[in-house]
C-alpha cells in the first residue's frame, strides 16, 4: 500500500498553539478524498486534530477547507487529481476554532437580518404556480451552506467593508425568485449588505461545489435590482431613450 | 458554570427539532435549540425521495385512508395505530405548510404540487424538490427558527439529562468552540437527535447518528422500542472505500434498473418473480445479501446494478445526482457500466416510546421526535414517511412540550450535580493517553454489529455480538484522549461510544429476543412470521442491566381495521 505525506495546518488559538503545518503519513487507498486522509489522521494518529464533517458525500457542506491552498469540500476532492505533497488548512476568510475548524457563526447572524420570505397577500390556497418559475430559484436552493465562496471572495479576505458576501446574496436570490414572494431583496443587499462592493471578479462561482453561477445569476440581479431601485428616473430615461434607437 | 434557563430545551437541529421548536415558539415558549452539528447540517439534507402525504394532486384516489393502510402493512402491522392514522391524516397539512414557510416543490402541469412513486405507497404521494427534498425542508425550517426568537446554541454537545423522581430537570452540554459546559435548566426536554446508523460498518447515515438522544432518555429511564428493527437500504455504493455505503436511490431501480450477479444473471427474478427488482426493501436487500454469501458477488463485494440500457439522454435528466455521484467518487460512467451495490443501514425504525398524541415518553417532561422516537414505523418504513414523520410529530411534540412547560416551574439542577457532570466528562481527558482509542472501539463495535446483527440474523451470531458488546462497555470505562474540552473530537467519540452501546445492546437484545423473521428483522433459524411475536419489544434501564419486556401491539379500533388487510400468517 502506498501512503501519501499530508500536511495540516494546526492552531489552537485557546491553548496559545500558534499556527504551524504537522505531518502525518496516511495510507491511500484507490479512490480516496482528501478528507478520509485527514479522518484517519484524527482518527488514527492523533485525536486532537479538530476537523468538521457530517454526511461524506457533498451534500452537507460541512468540511469546507483550503487544500494545497485552493477552497474546495474535502470530501469532493480526490488524492489522485491532487500531485505531490497535500496542504490542508481552514479557511481562511474565518476566525480558527482550532485546526480544520472555522468560526463561521457570523453567517448565521446575517441570515437573520435577511428579510424573511413573505408571501403576497391574498393568494387562494391551495397555491398555484408553474414548474419554469419554480426552476429559476432551484438553482439558488442547491446551496450547502459551505461558505467557500464567502472564503474566497477578497472583498471579505481583504477588506472590513460590511459585504454579506456571495452565499447571501444568494440567499436574497433564492427569495427573490420564488414566484410568491412580495418582497425585493435588493434594496437591504444594497443599503446593509455592501453588494456594490463586489466587483464581480467572478472567484465565488469558480468554487461553488453545486455549481450555482453565483456572479451571473446572483449577484448581478441583485445589483441590477439595486441600481434599478436607486436610479429609477435614470433607468426610464435610458429606457425610453433605447426605444427610440431600437424604435 | 454558565447557566440557560429556558422553558423548553430542544436538542437536535434536524428537520423535527427545528419544526418542534418552532412550534414550541409559536405557543409563547421560551426555546433553546442545542445540536452537536452546525445549523443546517442534520442528516435531514441527505433526504432525497420526498414527504409522503396524501394530497392526491397526481392521483385523484389518494386519500389518508390509503397511506394508513399502506403504513400499517408495510411496517409489518407493528406500527402504533394512532401514530400511523395521525401522519396519514396530518400531513398533507404539513406540506402545505411548509410551503407557506417558503418550500418551492416541484409541480404539476395545472400548478400544484407534484408528486412521484415510491416503493410500498399505493398511489403517487412524494411531495418533492428533485432529489433534494431534504435539503429544501431543512433549509426553509431554518429559515423560520432565525427569524424567530429562538436561541441555537449549534456545536453544543449534551452529555446529560438530569431527571429526579420521574421528573426532568435540566441537562448539560459542553460548548465545543469554547470548551465550556453549559447547565440547561429547562421545564421540558424534547429530543429530536435522530438514529444510530453510525453503530454499523456500512451506512448512508451521516456523522451525527450515534443515538446520542437513545441513550440520554434511555439513563434516566425512558422506555427505548423495537429496537431490532433496522432498515437496511438495499442499494449502497460498494467502492471506493471511502463511498461505501453511499445511498443510491431507489429511483434507479424505479425508472428501470436491473440487478445482475456475477455470473450476470437477473437474480431478482428468483427471489421476487413478479415485482424483481422493485420487491420491497428488505426482500431486495436480502436478496443481494444472499447473492455475495453464496460466492455470486462483484470483487468489491456487491452485486451489479444496470441502468445503462436506457440510454445517456434518460439517465442524465432522470438521475442526475446518481450520474455525477458515481462519476466523482467512483470513476463509473452509469450511462455506459453498471454500479456496484451492496445494502447499507439506512434508518432506526425503533427509538424512545412516546405517546402517540403528545410525543411525551415514559419520563414527566421529556419529548421525542423523529427518527430517535419509535411506533410509527413498525417493523420497515416506507419511503417518504420520514420527512412526513418529523414535520408532523415535530410540531406536535412542540405545541405538547410548551403545554407542559406553560403549567411547570422551572426546576433546578444543583451545582453540584453539574459538578459532577463536568468531571465524568472530563476524567476522559489524560496528559498521557494510556487507554485505548475510542475510534478503535467504536470500529471494533461496528464490526461486531455488521457480522452478528446485520441484515440475516441467528441466535449464535447475536449471542457473540452481545457478548462482544459487554466487553467493549468494560474497555469503553477505560478511554483516554489526550488534548482539551475545545474541539476535541476524540472526547466526541468517547462520549458517543456511551450512547452507541446503548443502542447496540437493545438492537442485539431484542433482536435476539423476537424469535420470528417480520419486517426487516431476518432470523435464519426462525425464518417464518409468528402470531406469538405480534408484539413491541421495550427496552428500559433495570437496577443492574438492560431489561426487555414485550407488550401486545395496541388493537386498532373497528373503523381502522376496515381500511387494512388482515395479517396473514403461513
Amino acid at each position: 500500500m502506498t501512503t501519501i505525506r499530508l500536511s495540516i495546518r494546526r492552531c489552537d488559538p485557546m491553548a496559545g498553539i500558534a499556527p504551524h503545518f504537522q505531518e502525518y503519513d496516511v495510507p491511500v487507498e484507490e479512490g480516496m478524498v482528501v478528507l478520509e486522509a485527514v479522518r484517519y489522521a484524527a482518527e488514527k494518529i492523533d485525536t486532537t486534530i479538530a476537523v468538521r464533517w457530517n454526511c461524506e458525500a457533498a451534500r452537507c457542506g460541512s468540511c469546507a477547507a483550503e487544500i494545497n491552498n485552493v477552497p474546495a469540500l474535502m470530501c469532493k476532492t480526490r488524492i489522485d487529481d491532487l500531485a505531490g505533497r497535500i496542504t490542508v488548512a481552514p479557511m481562511r476568510a474565518y476566525p480558527i476554532v482550532k485546526d480544520l475548524v472555522a468560526d463561521v457563526s457570523a453567517n448565521y447572524e446575517t441570515e437573520r437580518r435577511m428579510p424573511a420570505f413573505k408571501p403576497f397577500s391574498n393568494l387562494k390556497e391551495p397555491w398555484k404556480m408553474w414548474q419554469p418559475d419554480v426552476e429559476r430559484s432551484k438553482e439558488f436552493r442547491r446551496c450547502i451552506e459551505c461558505f467557500l465562496c464567502q472564503d474566497v471572495c477578497h472583498v471579505i479576505r481583504e477588506h472590513e467593508t460590511g459585504y454579506f458576501g456571495p452565499r447571501h446574496v444568494v440567499k436574497a436570490a433564492s427569495l427573490d425568485t420564488h414566484p410568491l414572494d412580495s418582497l425585493d431583496r435588493s434594496k437591504h443587499m444594497n443599503e446593509e449588505g455592501g453588494i456594490g462592493y463586489c466587483n464581480i471578479t467572478k472567484c465565488c462561482q469558480e468554487v461553488c461545489p453545486e455549481k450555482i453561477r453565483i456572479t451571473d445569476n446572483a449577484i448581478i440581479p441583485e445589483k441590477e435590482g439595486a441600481a434599478d431601485g436607486a436610479y429609477d428616473p435614470l433607468m426610464r430615461f435610458i429606457r425610453s431613450a433605447k426605444k427610440d434607437i431600437e424604435g | 458554570m454558565h447557566r440557560v434557563e429556558c422553558d423548553i430545551l430542544v436538542i437536535g437541529a434536524g428537520g423535527a427539532g427545528l419544526r418542534a421548536a418552532i412550534a414550541a415558539c409559536d405557543a409563547g415558549a421560551r426555546v433553546v435549540v442545542v445540536s452537536k452539528s452546525l445549523l443546517g447540517k442534520a442528516h435531514t439534507v441527505m433526504a432525497e425521495g420526498g414527504i409522503a402525504a396524501s394530497l392526491g394532486n397526481v392521483d385523484g384516489k389518494d386519500d389518508w385512508q390509503a397511506h394508513f393502510a399502506d403504513t400499517i402493512i408495510e411496517g409489518a402491522y407493528l406500527s402504533d395505530w394512532r401514530m400511523a392514522e395521525i401522519l396519514a391524516k396530518e400531513a398533507a397539512e404539513r406540506v402545505y405548510e411548509l410551503e407557506r414557510y417558503g418550500a418551492l416543490f416541484d409541480r404539476t402541469q395545472d400548478g400544484r404540487i407534484m408528486q412521484r412513486a415510491f416503493g410500498g405507497h399505493t398511489y403517487r404521494r412524494l411531495c418533492h424538490v428533485g432529489d433534494k427534498t431534504g435539503l429544501e425542508l431543512l433549509r426553509t425550517l431554518e429559515d423560520q427558527v432565525l427569524h424567530r426568537d429562538i436561541e441555537v446554541m449549534d456545536e453544543t454537545y449534551v452529555t446529560k439529562i438530569f431527571a429526579r423522581n420521574g421528573r426532568i430537570q435540566g441537562a448539560i452540554g459542553l460548548q465545543m468552540k469554547t470548551g465550556r459546559f453549559v447547565a440547561f435548566e429547562a421545564k421540558a426536554i424534547i429530543i429530536a437527535t435522530g438514529g444510530c446508523g453510525r453503530v454499523y460498518k456500512v451506512t448512508s447515515n451521516s456523522w451525527e447518528s450515534t443515538a446520542d438522544g437513545i441513550g440520554l432518555a434511555y439513563n434516566i429511564g425512558a422506555e427505548l422500542m423495537d429496537m431490532e428493527m433496522v432498515q437496511f437500504h438495499p442499494t449502497g455504493m460498494v467502492y471506493p472505500p471511502g463511498a461505501k455505503g453511499l445511498l443510491v436511490t431507489e429511483g434507479v431501480r424505479g425508472e428501470g434498473g436491473i440487478l445482475l450477479n456475477s455470473k450476470g444473471e437477473r437474480f431478482m427474478e428468483r427471489y421476487a418473480p413478479e415485482r424483481k427488482e422493485l420487491a420491497a426493501r428488505d426482500i431486495v436487500a436480502r436478496a443481494i445479501y444472499k447473492e455475495i454469501e453464496e460466492g455470486r458477488g462483484t470483487a468489491h463485494g456487491g452485486v451489479y446494478l444496470d441502468i445503462s440500457h436506457l440510454g445517456e439522454a434518460f439517465i442524465k435528466h432522470k438521475l442526475p445526482s446518481m450520474y455525477s455521484q458515481f462519476r466523482q467518487f467512483a470513476d463509473v460512467d452509469i450511462t455506459k457500466e453498471a454500479m456496484e451495490v451492496a445494502p447499507t443501514v439506512h434508518y432506526q425504525m425503533g427509538g424512545i416510546r412516546t405517546d402517540p398524541e403528545t410525543a411525551a415518553t415514559n419520563i414527566d417532561g421529556l419529548f421525542a421526535a423523529g427518527e430517535a422516537a419509535g411506533g410509527l414505523h413498525g417493523g420497515n418504513r416506507l419511503g417518504g414517511n420520514s420527512l412526513a414523520d418529523i414535520l408532523v410529530f415535530g410540531k406536535r411534540a412542540g405545541e405538547a412540550a410548551s403545554k407542559h412547560a406553560l403549567a411547570s416551574k422551572l426546576p433546578e439542577v444543583s451545582e453540584a450535580e453539574a459538578l459532577q457532570e463536568t468531571r465524568r466528562v472530563s476524567s476522559y481527558l489524560g496528559k498521557s493517553a494510556k487507554g485505548p482509542n475510542p475510534n478503535a472501539l467504536i470500529e471494533e463495535l461496528r464490526e461486531s454489529m455488521e457480522n452478528g446483527v446485520g441484515i440475516i440474523r441467528d441466535r449464535s451470531g447475536l449471542s457473540k455480538t452481545l457478548k462482544e458488546i459487554s466487553e467493549l462497555k468494560s474497555r469503553q470505562a477505560q478511554v483516554r484522549v489526550p488534548g482539551t474540552l475545545v474541539f476535541n473530537h476524540g472526547l466526541l467519540s468517547a462520549l458517543a461510544l456511551e450512547n452507541m452501546l446503548v443502542a447496540c445492546e437493545a438492537i442485539t437484545r431484542s433482536a435476539l429476543e423476537r424469535r420470528e423473521s417480520r419486517g426487516a428483522h431476518w432470523r435464519s433459524d426462525f425464518p417464518r412470521k409468528s402470531r406469538r411475536w405480534h408484539v413491541n419489544m421495550v427496552c428500559f434501564k433495570g437496577a443492574h442491566s438492560m431489561k426487555l419486556r414485550t407488550v401486545r401491539v395496541r388493537p386498532m379500533p373497528q373503523r381502522l381495521k376496515r381500511l387494512i388487510k388482515h395479517e396473514v400468517y403461513r
